[in-house]
């Protein structure tokens, strides 16, 4: 039931007769996850909170910086270094109370997605990298959530709904039927390497709130099996049609626990790992007993990864991060870097020997995988 | 016979255009050999290829003034 006071605030949509009392009552019994706090979550997360959606979850791990309020402009010059997730959530309660927000401030891995992911209704991908958008995709499909995808660069946008059936029909296709496989890294840089207009996340997030909000009241026509693409600087809109492609799921995880188990940041990671220099178990626990400061360890498993190991804390820069977080590598130290198994390591070296002129990089071999056998008790 | 391509995303960059003509091609699967000649930088991108507001799967034949798109993913937010 919508109280008194709701039905005023919501007034200019329950005169529109195709969303009425019952159309706002749909959105107050909705709950949406936005996925990312960022240029797109951010427009997102204002509109749908004005809509009166019932429960809001906002998952971002990041803290506000200066370069964020270009365009991100849920924030102010107060939150910087505070946490997305808070801040949003202050400033959102105040446009309206009666929305319930659960704030994760968290990296999304798959080691939590589902148990986040099944609690809602509409998922909103508003992340930044190939990996959580890969992630995200699959834990829908797993789930059957539909998932609004947005996705930025430089001065164009990208819109789609994935995933989606009507009345139970077949479901609409994915992702992964659009670009089945992620682009190596060093061909798609991010908003922090190349720049973005500014106002482009504030079409692209309120367009994917303006789908979210026709999915919760069953109305008009969802972008389910079209990708919109529009372009700030030339005003061009265009949309193109695709289509559901079974063969692909074959590549993606078909149950829960493959999902835990898919290494979503060696998939997107392209490239094959070619020669580097290698160190192995036995000289890196010499070096650490031996001469522990000529060496720094960079762990680039994402955040929260196991296992953790204290012997070979120093570090943390998760893969996707390394080479925009390359001013962090000591040039003069032997620097050797770590993960499960070797293979994203060695990736991740040959992306910062080609992004920057470090030559004091070591992999560790076998990665922490091959560590804890002789190692850790 | 000509046909209209246009570049989106980073391909722009890569292409240093965002839109070109490509003559003596009939079908899709040859006018990308040819754009990744004319265009090498190309190679190192993945991309769709979409006809009449489509994705193509199949190796479609090309008419007279067709336009063909080239969409890379990418995943600002």
């Amino acid at each position: 039931m919508l109280s008194t006071e709701e039905i005023n605030r919501y007034n200019r949509h329950i005169l529109l007769p195709e969303i009425g009392i019952e159309g706002q009552r749909k959105l107050k019994h909705s709950s949406i996850l936005i996925i990312g706090a960022g240029g797109l979550g951010c427009p997102a997360l204002q509109y749908l909170t004005a809509a009166g959606i019932g429960t809001i979850g906002i998952v971002d791990f990041d803290k506000v910086e200066e370069t964020n309020l270009q365009r991100q402009i849920l924030y102010t010059i107060d939150d910087i270094g505070k946490p997305k997730v808070d801040c949003a959530i202050h400033r959102l309660s105040r446009l309206n109370p009666f929305v319930n927000f659960i704030p994760y401030n968290l990296q999304l891995t798959n080691a939590n997605a589902i148990n986040i992911i099944k609690n809602y209704d509409i998922i909103i991908d508003g992340s930044d990298n190939f990996v959580t958008r890969y992630l995200v995709n699959d834990a829908c499909v797993l789930l059957n959530k539909p998932l609004v995808y947005g996705s930025i660069y430089k001065f164009e946008g990208q819109v789609s709904v994935f995933n989606f059936s009507e009345n139970g029909d077949d479901k609409g296709p994915t992702y992964r039927c659009l670009f089945p496989n992620p682009p190596a890294p060093e061909s798609s840089p991010s908003c922090s390497e190349i720049g973005v207009l500014g106002t482009l996340p504030g079409i692209i997030g309120t367009l994917q709130a303006n789908d979210a909000i026709k999915i919760c009241i069953g109305i008009g026509e969802v972008l389910s099996g079209q990708l919109s693409i529009i372009n700030a600087l030339t005003m061009q809109f265009y949309t193109i049609a695709f289509e559901r492609n079974k063969n692909l799921f074959d590549t993606a995880p078909s149950t829960l626990e493959e999902f835990v188990n898919f290494d979503y940041s060696l998939f997107c990671s392209a490239t094959k790992p070619k020669n580097v220099n290698e160190i192995t178990s036995d000289e890196l626990n010499d070096l650490i007993n031996n001469k522990r400061n000529a060496i720094q360890i960079i762990d680039i498993r994402s955040i929260n990864e196991e296992p953790i190991l204290n012997t070979l804390k120093e570090i943390q820069i998760p893969f996707e991060e390394i080479v925009e977080n390359r001013g962090k590598i000591n040039a003069e130290k032997k620097v050797i870097v770590i993960c499960k198994l070797g293979i994203r390591s060695a990736i991740a070296i040959q992306l910062l020997e080609k992004n920057s002129s470090l030559t004091n990089l070591y992999n560790l071999k076998g990665g922490v995988t091959e560590w804890i056998k002789k190692y850790k008790p | 016979m000509t046909v209209n391509v246009i570049f989106f995303g980073a391909l722009i960059d890569a292409a240093g255009t965002n839109k070109t003509e490509v003559k003596n091609v009939s079908d899709c699967d040859s006018l990308k050999s040819k754009i990744l000649v004319d265009y090498p930088e190309l190679n190192n991108y993945k991309f769709l290829i979409a006809l009449h507001n489509q994705v193509v799967k199949d190796n479609l034949k090309l008419n007279e003034g067709d336009t063909v798109a080239l969409l890379p993913p990418f995943a600002g937010g």
